[in-house]
């Protein structure tokens, strides 16, 4: 359970976002999970100590709007999701081309699964599948 | 600036804070997790050890196979997780580090 | 006249103990611009907790940070103890702080050393080493290694503290404090460490907070946050009190740091005293069900844990946003207007970690 969440939906994320801005808030990051057939997004805020979470629904293929006009420092947090989970990012205020983790002769998306995928943590894997 | 001066003529008058080693080596602290060893007369071969080891370094084989009990010392991180599950408490940590670069290391 | 010259600054630079490229635009000797290069010690580690159960995990979350790391389990435990709903007993809480604390000293010990260095104070850098070597050796002796513990664990710590533990830490303690008496008093006083961090990667209040800045980083700019005031583990029971200054730049970074390690010994004693008598631990059935954000204050600032079982015995999602990621984008507000010379003495200020940061 996590305190203080709020789910919204995608097109008012950045209105979301700016209206945290306005009432002080400081960014503290963006957590992405791949759930197979979309993404699950939190943005983390924190005003005196009390963190509060707003969840958005990303379907795959869809285009994430970047909120760093609004918070500079989600610059990097959007490049890592898009490194790892490969999410389109629309409007970044700087662009790594999806290099900025991995360097360039590391596979593309590492993280992403296919859709239908189930979550790791119901089926444990096999001892040693993580040394092929 | 002066105020530097005690520790400039402590460091004068001391012996060096370091140590010749290896020619001399510090006695190792009581309750060091420094290398794991096994008792293999009291082990049962369970296995028990090598299914919860995080770095798969233990192996483990039992009947039909011959018993036996490997530590793949490059893989062991010491973290002692195998002394905690060992139903037969035949796993313990010695406190002196493991000379893993000889073969007949402890 | 002058032109823009770009100057890679690491990845492999004297200063930089962990490899991370700034690269810097340069008009003659100002910069201009700097531009963070990442990537070189990316491991995966939230990939690889999805192979491991939940108790594994602990040793992989130990293994972050090489020099945190002890605090990096304890915000995965708690994590997890949220989600299974575990009480911890009152003593391992207090077994928690007491080595929060100590990691805590022994990373400031080791910023301060590598401070030193980056400013050309080659002897401090091995007074200040020589000095937290004593912790070192206290957690040897107390949890059995001497920077990655392994002593905390679902439900509680895996080791007590008894009698002898507590005489040698106390007695550790005294003898660090002289130490740090004796060689930072002086040193914050010394004109030529004043003339390289007074003034030096200055950030307004306002900036730090907007670009998402923690601890020290935070703290030396005049806000006054730390989770430790959120009172997890025993804090709540220590009388805490962060530590600020408002000037916002190097010296106040360093004083805030300096300050931090007696607040440490303080807290150490303080949790020795309180410390009460019960279990160290309770054993943990099932496996974790629901989701959790936990936060903890680290040498460097706040780290934040997000974790996500299934039922299952492997999480899964882990996901973990280390201190040096966040104050990232305030050493890129640091960095323009000043002298290329003082770029390493800028970088060391915030602390960075690059392991953590990139996991």
């Amino acid at each position: 359970m996590i305190m203080n969440l709020s789910e919204i939906k995608l097109e008012n994320l950045i209105g979301a976002v700016a209206a945290k801005r306005a009432s002080g808030y400081r960014f503290v990051t963006i957590t992405c999970s791949d759930l197979g057939d979309a993404f699950d997004l939190l943005y983390h805020f924190d005003k005196e100590l009390k963190l509060e979470t707003l969840r958005v629904r990303l379907p795959k293929g869809a285009e994430l709007p970047s909120i760093s006009a609004e918070y500079f420092a989600a610059l990097l947090v959007e490049n890592e999701i898009k490194d790892l989970f490969g999410i389109a990012v629309a409007g970044m205020l700087l662009d790594y081309q999806g290099r900025f983790l991995l360097p360039e002769d590391a596979p593309r998306n590492p993280w992403r699964r296919p859709s239908g995928d189930a979550d790791p943590g119901a089926a444990p894997r096999k001892e040693g599948s993580d040394h092929e | 600036m002066l105020k530097f001066i005690g520790n400039i003529l402590q460091n004068l008058t001391h012996k060096p804070a370091t140590r010749p080693y290896p020619y001399q080596k510090r006695a190792p602290i009581a309750g060091n997790r420094g290398h794991l060893v096994i008792d293999p007369a009291v082990c049962i071969y369970c296995g028990l050890c090598s299914k919860r080891c995080p770095t798969q370094a233990l192996a483990v084989t039992r009947k039909p196979n011959p018993n036996s009990w490997t530590l793949d010392p490059y893989r062991c991180i010491l973290c002692g997780y195998c002394v905690e599950v060992c139903p037969k408490h035949c796993l313990s940590l010695k406190p002196e580090h493991g000379d893993y670069s000889s073969p007949n290391s402890p | 006249m002058s032109r823009i010259t770009v100057i890679p600054f690491g990845p492999q630079h004297p200063v930089l103990p962990e490899p991370i490229q700034l690269r810097l635009e340069l008009k003659d000797e100002k910069v201009v611009s700097a531009l963070p290069v990442v990537g070189y010690v990316h491991r995966g580690l939230e990939k690889l907790v999805e192979t491991k159960d939940y108790l594994q995990t602990v040793y992989i979350t130990e293994r972050v940070c090489g020099i945190c790391s002890f605090i990096h389990s304890v915000a995965y435990c708690q994590g997890i103890e949220t989600i299974m709903g575990v009480e911890v007993p009152p003593r391992a809480r207090y077994l928690r702080v007491i080595w929060s604390e100590t990691h805590r000293l022994h990373s400031h010990l080791l910023w301060f050393g590598l401070l030193a260095d980056s400013f050309g104070f080659e002897n401090l850098f091995m007074q200040i080493w020589r000095a937290r070597e004593a912790v070192l050796d206290l957690q040897e002796a107390t949890a059995g290694a001497r920077v990655i513990l392994g002593t905390c664990c679902v439900g509680g710590v895996r080791r007590d503290i008894d009698q002898t533990g507590r005489d040698l830490t106390l007695a550790t303690l005294d003898k660090l404090e002289q130490d740090i008496k004796k060689i930072a008093n002086p040193i914050l006083k010394d004109y030529g460490v004043q003339q390289r961090t007074v003034g030096i990667g200055r950030i307004s209040r306002e900036l730090t907070y907007e670009r998402g800045a923690v601890g020290p980083t935070a703290r030396a700019a005049g806000i006054a946050q730390d989770l430790r005031q959120t009172g997890y583990a025993a804090y709540g029971e220590l009388d805490f009190q962060p530590v600020v200054e408002t000037a916002g730049d190097c010296y106040a970074r360093l004083q805030v740091r300096v300050r931090e390690m007696n607040q440490s010994i303080e807290l150490i004693r303080r949790a020795l005293e309180r410390m009460p008598a019960s279990p160290i631990s309770v054993p943990v059935k099932g496996n974790p069900d629901g989701e959790t954000v936990s936060r903890v204050e680290q040498p460097r600032g706040e780290v934040i844990y997000y974790l996500r079982g299934n039922g299952g015995k492997n999480l899964a999602r882990m996901r973990i946003r280390t201190p040096t990621f966040a104050n990232i984008p305030a050493l890129l507000a640091m960095l323009p207007g000043a002298e290329l010379a003082n770029v390493p003495v800028i970088t060391l200020s915030i602390d960075p970690c690059i392991s953590c940061t990139e996991r």
